[in-house]
């Protein structure tokens, strides 16, 4: 079946392997001693995960738009379904992103974890297995396969090492995202007898669709991406996931998952639907002020610092969706820039959240206060990534933003005029949040016994801190892999799909 | 008519004698807990039986009673493995409770028997007498554990809903027999085709079979049978009667409805779809108001019967092998569900609350594991097998431009996930409640779980080679 085993199905297998491993080697609890060896071949897995993922950077073609790494092979032939990979510029930082990030999250976890070490691991593994499966399928059964079965491991996550509150926000997280999965199920068959037979995206991308059929597909695409988003009015799952969510998942889910929405637009409705999405540009773009101006003001106002941080990321993937619907080069590569710069800072965001959390068992912002003065190695990263989520020149933050504002300018001023005041509202519950917790004195004995981070904990944030001072002052690297494939993109969709495209 | 005009129902003739031999055996009181194995062992020879004599042609025979095709066939053969699987579960069960008699297996056998007569028949007559062939062993079956009033109570109401509904089917059969005169199922779509007859005459008939049909698959609304015969029925027997009978069942809808009455497949679709989206509706909302798992579970069915049924009404090659594919990959998920069920049952603890289920993952990680992997496949996410089954019949639907139905199937689907991951909520995100799951590990059990779970993953991951079955038996039997 298989000629030969790729790249890319390496970076799925290699990580769901490994969990499958860390799983059968962890019995129940208590079998003491297997710990540590569970964590050793834990971090094993996602170590080789993300080495095999590296080829992709190192062996792409920036030159092209195609789809590289091509695999191919039979899955259901009788429907025409193909276990068919390929990653093109807009995909492939995902894929490497999210292997990355998984190493940190299993390092994360190494210490704070202690009850189902292995199966919290393994779920770790196997979800970023099928994440990168998400970004890597040309076939739509396949992809569905991928972005259904992601949900599963995360629900086990949030549900078992979760806060008080788990089941809940398990169930929600768990049942929104489905919601809005199922239409696009139906969506998908449609395309499949639309376009005479066939589950392949690329096909799809060139099936001619009148205006009322491409409106009723945009919408139950619309559903299922905006929910992942997530877009106002449908966020609501996010900050009840987040704050119950163990640090590890908190962090998957900001860097990696939001992320599949926002791919799932470039991905699927803009190029299947471009004349819907032209028309419907309107609501996307309303949503997505409405979600940096709005849900700026509601993190402001929040006392617990995961939910402050939740809602930061929804303001900051409205920021990614506006761009998106600018149909400019630079709107759609500075939300892609945003989607990636968020992942490294949210990420980090969350981390640091969860060493505070892991000394002093509380996110209330109110608990805190003079932490600089008990951690002052902690205090110095921590005001890095705040700084970078507010924005600031020559972090990764500012240059997605800024790129996206000047997309928007081109468009209508009043858009870029309500999009840059993320700059005054991201700073401000940002750093007013920053200020609350680390600077002034000390008023509580617990935070003066505090102790900084080991050097874990150092390393983990240390990296990330790297990665957003590089890509704030040199993101060339990032566009210019992106750029070949979204200028394609945003030629393909200035073409109406109404009739029929003539050959050239 | 010579001997060998019976060769394609040997397996038949296999099941009824060994049936009656073991019968006779317990009568005599020669080994009060004969049966197991000699069952076992009939099942296997009559499904080698059944791969030997099977082909990819149709034949009809006996005087036109019996009709041999390759969807009968792979029907038959799972159904065999469906009660095998279910003896294999239940006996560790069925000791505890002191039901391991050969009377157990003896009806059960005589159940399967009359799977079998449903399966193959090519006239109204053999259909009918298959039905109650298997419906009275079943009666009998819930009611084996006579010290139980609520087996007692189960076994009453499911006698009598059960002869109702055989009365609402014979009653459209003799309409039918009157408007065509044979109980030929293809002397009965010849007659009608082409001529529009008594129409009102047809249309009762229809609805009469219709209703017993409904019933006896257990669609809304001619479900309320279903939870209480669930629920009141030794757990073991539960697991017999929700399994393999849903193959017959299915095999009767394809018979009477694709078969006999293809000229009304107007009338009858528009049936279907009605009784599929009420059984969608009350299956998945009444779910989750339950706190017995038995209970939910057997809502839960009702819900995969309406989805079943999507496929019929779809009315192509590509709805009916979708239903197929449904209905062994309904068999396939139930048997492991209830499987586990009966394992975790002991005489003094039945497991048949949802609390039953609470941190089995602290304890039985393993037994979880597959708990979860049958609930997630139930609930249709992939890559488990339940998704593909509501993926062909979603497709189905959308191929024949009912998109309309196709939406509201998928949303009422959303609503059962919930129960299902309710499920899963308890064994993984509860603590266990003390002194639970002290069960002895039954190994050919625990193997066959394993084994069944694992098949739900396997055939989700690649299931080409099932679908392919479907889709080949369907042409080659429609």
């Amino acid at each position: 079946m298989f000629e030969s085993i790729g790249i890319l199905s390496l970076t799925i297998w290699v990580p769901i392997v490994a969990g499958l491993l860390v799983l059968a080697t962890g019995g129940k609890d208590g079998a003491a001693g297997g710990v540590d060896g569970q964590r050793t071949l834990a971090l094993l897995g996602a170590a080789l995960g993300f080495a095999v993922s590296l080829p992709l950077w190192t062996g792409f073609n920036v030159s092209t738009a195609a789809m590289q790494f091509v695999e191919h092979a039979n899955w259901i032939p009788l429907f025409n379904v193909h276990y068919a990979l390929g990653v093109d510029g807009i995909s492939m930082p995902f894929v490497v992103l999210n292997s990355f990030v998984t190493l940190l999250v299993v390092l994360a976890g190494w210490t704070v974890i202690k009850t189902k070490v292995a199966q919290y691991m393994a779920a770790f593994l196997i979800q970023s297995g099928l994440i990168n499966g998400v970004f890597a399928s040309l076939d739509g059964v396949l992809f569905y396969v991928f972005f259904e079965a992601m949900l599963i491991p995360l629900y086990l996550i949030i549900g078992i090492w979760g806060g008080p509150n788990r089941v809940y926000a398990a169930i929600k997280f768990f049942l929104y995202t489905l919601l809005g999965s199922l239409l696009m199920l139906v969506a998908m068959l449609y395309l499949f007898f639309a376009s005479g037979g066939s589950f392949d995206i690329l096909v799809w991308h060139k099936v001619p669709l009148a205006m009322s059929a491409q409106m009723l597909l945009f919408v139950a695409f619309f559903f299922a991406f905006e929910v992942k988003v997530p877009i106002w009015p449908v966020h609501t799952w996010l900050p009840d996931a987040h704050v119950e969510a163990p640090t590890g998942g908190s962090v998957v889910l900001a860097a990696i998952t939001l992320k599949v929405g926002a791919y799932g637009f470039l991905r699927f409705t803009l190029p299947i639907l471009p004349d819907a999405s032209h028309e419907l540009s309107w609501l996307i773009i309303g949503l997505s002020l409405i979600a940096v101006v709005y849900i700026g003001l509601v993190a402001l106002v929040q006392s617990d610092m995961k939910k402050l941080i939740a809602y930061s990321s929804i303001a900051h993937m409205g920021f990614v969706t506006l761009g998106f619907f600018m149909f400019n080069s630079w709107g759609v590569e500075g939300g892609l820039v945003q989607m990636i710069s968020h992942g490294f800072v949210s990420g980090a965001l969350f981390l640091c959240i969860g060493v505070m959390y892991d000394r002093l068992h509380s996110r209330q912002i109110a608990d805190y206060g003079g932490v600089a003065n008990s951690m002052p190695r902690f205090a110095a990263l921590f005001m890095l990534f705040a700084m970078a989520n507010s924005g600031l020149p020559a972090t990764s933050g500012f240059v997605g933003e800024f790129m996206v504002i000047l997309g928007a300018i081109q468009v209508n001023f009043w858009y870029a005029a309500l999009a840059a005041t993320t700059l005054i509202f991201g700073a401000a519950y940002t750093l007013w949040m920053y200020k609350r917790v680390v600077f002034g004195a000390i008023t509580r004995p617990e935070v003066a016994s505090m102790k900084d981070i080991d050097a874990r904990e150092f390393l983990i944030l240390s990296i990330l801190a790297v990665c957003v001072l590089a890509m704030g002052v040199y993101p060339f690297p990032v566009t210019e892999v992106m750029h070949v494939s979204v200028n394609n993109l945003l030629e393909h969709v200035a073409h109406s799909k109404l009739m029929p495209l003539v050959a050239h | 008519m010579t001997l060998i005009d019976f060769l394609p129902i040997v397996p038949e003739i296999l099941v009824l004698v060994m049936a009656s031999v073991i019968l006779l055996l317990t009568a005599a009181d020669k080994c009060p807990t004969a049966g197991y194995v000699p069952s076992l062992l009939t099942l296997l020879g009559a499904a080698v039986l059944t791969v030997v004599t099977g082909g990819l042609g149709t034949d009809v025979l006996v005087r036109g009673l019996v009709v041999v095709d390759p969807m009968g066939d792979v029907l038959k053969l799972v159904t065999y493995f469906a009660a095998m699987a279910s003896f294999v579960y239940g006996r560790a069960y069925l000791r505890e409770f002191g039901l391991l008699r050969g009377e157990y297996f003896a009806l059960a056998l005589f159940a399967v028997l009359g799977m079998m007569v449903m399966i193959s028949s090519a006239s109204l007559l053999t259909l009918y007498l298959g039905l109650e062939l298997l419906s009275l062993s079943l009666y009998t079956l819930v009611a084996m554990q006579r010290d139980s009033a609520q087996a007692s109570e189960a076994a009453m109401k499911y006698f009598i809903l059960g002869a109702l509904a055989s009365g609402l089917l014979l009653y459209g059969m003799s309409l039918l027999y009157g408007a065509t005169g044979t109980l030929a199922l293809s002397g009965i779509a010849d007659a009608l085709h082409g001529q529009s007859g008594n129409t009102m005459l047809l249309t009762f008939a229809l609805v009469f079979i219709v209703a017993g049909i409904g019933f006896k698959l257990g669609v809304a609304p001619f479900h309320m049978w279903v939870p209480d015969i669930y629920q009141g029925a030794p757990t073991a027997v539960t697991l017999f009667l929700a399994s393999a009978p849903k193959l017959a069942a299915f095999a009767i809808v394809m018979r009477i409805l694709v078969l006999g009455l293809p000229e009304l497949l107007h009338d009858w679709q528009q049936m279907l779809a009605v009784m599929a989206v009420a059984s969608l509706a009350i299956g998945n909302l009444a779910a989750i108001m339950q706190t017995n798992i038995k209970r939910m579970l057997a809502y839960s069915t009702i819900s995969h019967m309406g989805f079943l049924l999507l496929g019929v009404l779809a009315a192509s090659i590509a709805g009916f092998a979708a239903s197929l594919f449904y209905v062994i990959a309904y068999v396939i998920m139930t048997l492991a569900s209830f499987g586990l069920i009966v394992h975790l049952s002991r005489k003094d603890a039945e497991a048949d609350t949802l609390d039953a289920f609470r941190g089995l993952n602290r304890d039985h990680p393993w037994l979880a594991a597959m708990m979860a992997v049958v609930m997630l496949s139930m609930a249709g996410l992939p890559p488990f097998l339940g998704f593909y089954a509501k993926f062909f019949v979603l497709q189905a639907l959308v191929g024949g431009g009912w998109i309309a139905l196709a939406v509201l199937a998928v949303m009422f689907s959303l609503i059962g996930a919930f129960y299902y991951l309710r499920i899963i909520k308890l064994m993984y995100f509860d603590a266990p409640i003390e002194g639970d799951h002290r069960i002895a590990p039954v190994g050919d059990a625990v193997g066959l779980l394993s084994f069944n779970g694992l098949a739900v993953l396997g055939l989700g991951l690649l299931p080409q080679g099932l679908l392919a079955l479907c889709v080949i038996v369907v042409q080659a039997s429609v």
